[in-house]
C-alpha cells in the first residue's frame, strides 16, 4: 500500500488559484465520499487551508492514483486541469511521509514555525475520521505526523522567539516588566506599525491605553478604536510619568521627547523603569534618553534588528526540526512495510511451521516402538492440518479487492501472533485536542 | 561521620555548581531541571551534617569559621530554593550555587575539630543570635547575586545584547522584586540579631554594647541597609541604583562577617 500526496501551496500558487481548488469545511461529507469511491484510491483525507489545499490517500497504483487525484480536484472544482496541473505538486512514498511531516511541525509554512497549521490539520483529519474515509493507515500516518510536530514543538524553539517587529515589542517588554497587565501604554501620533503594536500589547492585556496626537480629535478617534484614553498632546509631560510603555510614531520634524526631561518624568514615577519605542522617522525620542538609568529606548531599527536575529534563530532550529522529521520517517516506514502481505504470509507460514515441528520432535522423540514410516506420516499429517488452517485466511489476505480492510487484517495478524512489525510497542495514540 | 557528611555536600555542590554554570552558557533547558534535584540532595546532606554536629557538640553548631561558613551556606542553598519554587526561575542557580560552593571551600580552609565552647558563650542566646545573624547575612547574599542578574540583564537590554543568556534572565522588575523580598527578609534578621546579641552581651560580657569591632562593622552594615529601603520606600530607589547599593551592602557585610574576624582582635575573633 502506498501513501501519495497532491495538493497546491503558498509556494506554488497564488491565492488566486488557491481559492478556486479550496474546499469548504461546512461540506466536506461530500468530497470525502467522492474520492474514497473512486477505483485504486483506499483511504482519504482533505487539508484545505488558506495556504494549502492537499488530498493525502493510499493506493495501490501509484501513477493512477496520483492522476486520479489531481483529476477529481480539477473537476470537483470545475477548473481545467491544463491550468491547475502546473501549480500541482505530487509525493509517494517516503517524499510525501516527508512532506506532511513538514506541514504538521510548521516547516511549510509561510512563517516557519507558526503553529496554525497543526490545529487546522487535525481539524481536517477530524472530517475524514468522521467521515470514514481514513483507514489504518492514514489513522497510523496522521497521528505519526501530529507527534512528529509535538516533538518538533517541544524539541526545538521553532516557534519561540517573536518575528515581527509588534510581537518583538512586546516580548521586549515582558523582559523589562514580566508583568505586563498592570503597566499602561501611551501612544504618541498614529501609524500603521504603531497602532498594530499597540493592538499586541491590549491583546497580551496591559492595563490602559492613553493615546495623544497634534490634532486631539484624531487622538479622540483613535482612542475610541482602543477603547483608550485620549490626551492633550500639550500635556504630554503630565502624562508621560504615568505610562510604563511608550510608542511614539508622529511626524514631527525634531525629537517630542529630550533627555533633559527624563529626570523629572521618572522622579515622578519613583524611578519605575520605562520602555520607549520609537517607530518614527525622523525620529521622535532623543537616542540619549536611552542612557537614562531605568529608561530603554528602541528604535525600528532595533525591533528589525531582534527579528531578523529571531529570524537567523529559527532557521538553525527548523534544520534540527527537520532532522527529527528524517529520524521519524525511518520509523513510520518500518510499519508500513510491514503491513505488505507477502511477508505476512511468509511470516505467518513460519511461525506456524515452527510450532508444528517442535511439537513433533518432542512427541517423536518420546515414543519408543514407534512402527516403521510412521514418522513420514505424523509428519504430512501435521502439515496437512497446519495447511488447512492456514489456507481461508492466506487467501482472504491474497485478494486485492478489499480495500483498506486488508491492511486492518495484516495489522491484526501481526499482533494477534507476535509477528515482527516496525512499531509493535507504539500503540495507537488518541488525537488531541 | 562529620567529615564524610561535608565533604559529600561539597563533593555535591561542587557538581550542582557546574551544572548551573554550562546551563547559563548552553542552550540546554533540562540542565536547569538536573541541578535543582541535586541541590536538593546536596541541601538535605548539608542539613544532615549540621545536625550531626549538633549532635556531637551538644551546641547549636556555629561557634568557629568553618561551622559558621558552612551554615551560611546551608542558609543561602535553602532560601534559593525557596525562591526557586516560588518564581521558577533555574538561571537563579548559576549564580547562587557557585557562591555557595565558594562558602563551602573557604569554611573546608578552617579547622573542623569542634572547639570547646567558651563558658560564656553557653547560652541559649548562642542559637538565637547566629542563626537569626547567618539569615540575614543569607538573604542579603541572595539580593546581592540577584543585583548582579539585574546588572547583567539591564546592560543586555541597553546595549541589545539579546543572546540566549538575555532570554534565560527573568524580567528586569521579576529580579528588582526578589531583591527586594530577599532585603525585607535580611533586614529583620540583622536588627534581631544586632539586639539579641546586645542582651547576651549584656549576660555575658556585662554590658549591653562595647564598641567590638563587630559590633561597630555590624551598625554600619545595618545603617547602609536601612538607608537602601528607606530610599526605596520613600523616594522609590530601584533597578540599578538599588542593585548597586545592595551589592555594595553585601560587600560590606562580607568584611563584617570575614573581616573583622580574621583582621581585626576583638570579643567575635572566634577562630
Amino acid at each position: 500500500m502506498n501513501i501519495i500526496v497532491v495538493g497546491l501551496s503558498h509556494k506554488t500558487a497564488a491565492v488566486e488559484i488557491r481559492e478556486k481548488v479550496a474546499f469548504s469545511p461546512t461540506q466536506m461529507e461530500k468530497p470525502l465520499n467522492a474520492l474514497v469511491a473512486l477505483p485504486d484510491i483506499t483511504e482519504a483525507v482533505i487539508v484545505s487551508t488558506c495556504n494549502r489545499v492537499e488530498i493525502y490517500a493510499t493506493t495501490r497504483d501509484v501513477a493512477g492514483g496520483m492522476a486520479r487525484l489531481k483529476r477529481f480536484l480539477a473537476d470537483y472544482h470545475n477548473f481545467p486541469l491544463e491550468t491547475l496541473e502546473k501549480h500541482l505538486y505530487g509525493y509517494h512514498g517516503e517524499e510525501a511521509t516527508r512532506h506532511v511531516f513538514r506541514v504538521a511541525s510548521s516547516l511549510d509554512s509561510m512563517v516557519v514555525g507558526e503553529p496554525q497549521i497543526l490545529g487546522q490539520i487535525k481539524t481536517s483529519y477530524g472530517y475524514a475520521a468522521e467521515y470514514k474515509s481514513s483507514g489504518i493507515i492514514l489513522n497510523r500516518f496522521l497521528h505519526k505526523a501530529f507527534s512528529v510536530a509535538k516533538r518538533v514543538r517541544t524539541e526545538t524553539k521553532i516557534a519561540s522567539s517573536a518575528v515581527s517587529v509588534a510581537f518583538a515589542a512586546v516580548e521586549l517588554a515582558k523582559k523589562i516588566f514580566g508583568e505586563l497587565s498592570d503597566k499602561t501604554v501611551l501612544l504618541i501620533g498614529a501609524g500603521e506599525m504603531c497602532e498594530l503594536a499597540a493592538k499586541h500589547f491590549i491583546n497580551v492585556g496591559v492595563r490602559g491605553v492613553m493615546v495623544t496626537n497634534r490634532t486631539y480629535e484624531r487622538a479622540e478617534k483613535l482612542a475610541e478604536e482602543f477603547d483608550a484614553k485620549p490626551v492633550h498632546f500639550e500635556a504630554l509631560m503630565e502624562h508621560l510619568p504615568k505610562a510604563d510603555i511608550i510608542l511614539s510614531s508622529t511626524g514631527a520634524p525634531h525629537f517630542i521627547i529630550h533627555e533633559k526631561d527624563m529626570e523629572e518624568v521618572l522622579r515622578r514615577r519613583k524611578l519605575k523603569p520605562m520602555f520607549f519605542i520609537d517607530i518614527a522617522v525622523p525620529r521622535d525620542i532623543d537616542p540619549k534618553v536611552n542612557d537614562v538609568e531605568n529608561c530603554y529606548l528602541y528604535t525600528v531599527d532595533d525591533l528589525n534588528g531582534v527579528v531578523a536575529t529571531n529570524l537567523e534563530q529559527r532557521k538553525i532550529e527548523a534544520a534540527k526540526a527537520e532532522a527529527i522529521v528524517e529520524q521519524e520517517i525511518g520509523q513510520f516506514f518500518k510499519w508500513l512495510s510491514s503491513l505488505d502481505v507477502t511477508p505476512t504470509i511468509v511470516a505467518l507460514r513460519s511461525h506456524f511451521d515452527e510450532i508444528r515441528k517442535a511439537e513433533l520432535a518432542k512427541t517423536l522423540s518420546n515414543w519408543k516402538d514407534l512402527p516403521p514410516g510412521a514418522e513420514k506420516k505424523m509428519d504430512a499429517l501435521t502439515n496437512a492440518i497446519m495447511n488447512k488452517l492456514l489456507h481461508h485466511p492466506t487467501s482472504l489476505l491474497k485478494r486485492t479487492d478489499q480495500g483498506s480492510r486488508n491492511d486492518l487484517y495484516v495489522d491484526a495478524l501481526r499482533h494477534l501472533f507476535d509477528l515482527e512489525t516496525g512499531e509493535q510497542q507504539e500503540g495507537m495514540m488518541e488525537l488531541e485536542d | 561521620m562529620n567529615a564524610l557528611l561535608f565533604n559529600s555536600t561539597l563533593v555535591i555542590y561542587a557538581v550542582v555548581a557546574a551544572v548551573y554554570l554550562i546551563y547559563l552558557l548552553k542552550p540546554k533547558e533540562s540542565l536547569g531541571k538536573t541541578g535543582l534535584w541535586l541541590t536538593l540532595a546536596g541541601f538535605l546532606v548539608h542539613c544532615g551534617f549540621t545536625l550531626n554536629r549538633f549532635l556531637e557538640a551538644g551546641h547549636t553548631p556555629i561557634t568557629n569559621l568553618h561551622e559558621s561558613l558552612s551554615f551560611f551556606s546551608l542558609s543561602v542553598v535553602g532560601i534559593f530554593l525557596l525562591l526557586e519554587r516560588r518564581y521558577k526561575i533555574s538561571i537563579l542557580g548559576s549564580f547562587m550555587m557557585p557562591l555557595a560552593l565558594l562558602i563551602m571551600i573557604i569554611s573546608a580552609s578552617f579547622s573542623t575539630v569542634i572547639p570547646p565552647l567558651n563558658p560564656a558563650l553557653k547560652s541559649k542566646w548562642l542559637a538565637v543570635h547566629t542563626i537569626m545573624a547567618f539569615l540575614g547575612y543569607a538573604a542579603f547574599a541572595i539580593s546581592f547575586g540577584v543585583s548582579i542578574m539585574y546588572l547583567i540583564q539591564s546592560h543586555f537590554l541597553k546595549t541589545r545584547r539579546l543572546g540566549s543568556m538575555f532570554q534565560k534572565l527573568p524580567s528586569l522588575d521579576i529580579l528588582d522584586d526578589i531583591s527586594y523580598r530577599c532585603l525585607t527578609f535580611g533586614f529583620p534578621l540583622l536588627t534581631f540579631a544586632i539586639i539579641s546579641g546586645a542582651i547576651w552581651a549584656e549576660t555575658a560580657w556585662g554590658t549591653y554594647w562595647s564598641w567590638d569591632p563587630k559590633e561597630t562593622w555590624s551598625l554600619i552594615t545595618w545603617f547602609i541597609y536601612a538607608a537602601l529601603l528607606h530610599g526605596r520606600l520613600t523616594t522609590g530607589w530601584r533597578g540599578r541604583k538599588a542593585a548597586m547599593l545592595s551589592i555594595f551592602g553585601f560587600v560590606i557585610m562580607l568584611f563584617t562577617f570575614l573581616g573583622v574576624n580574621l583582621l581585626l582582635p576583638g570579643l567575635h575573633s572566634y577562630k
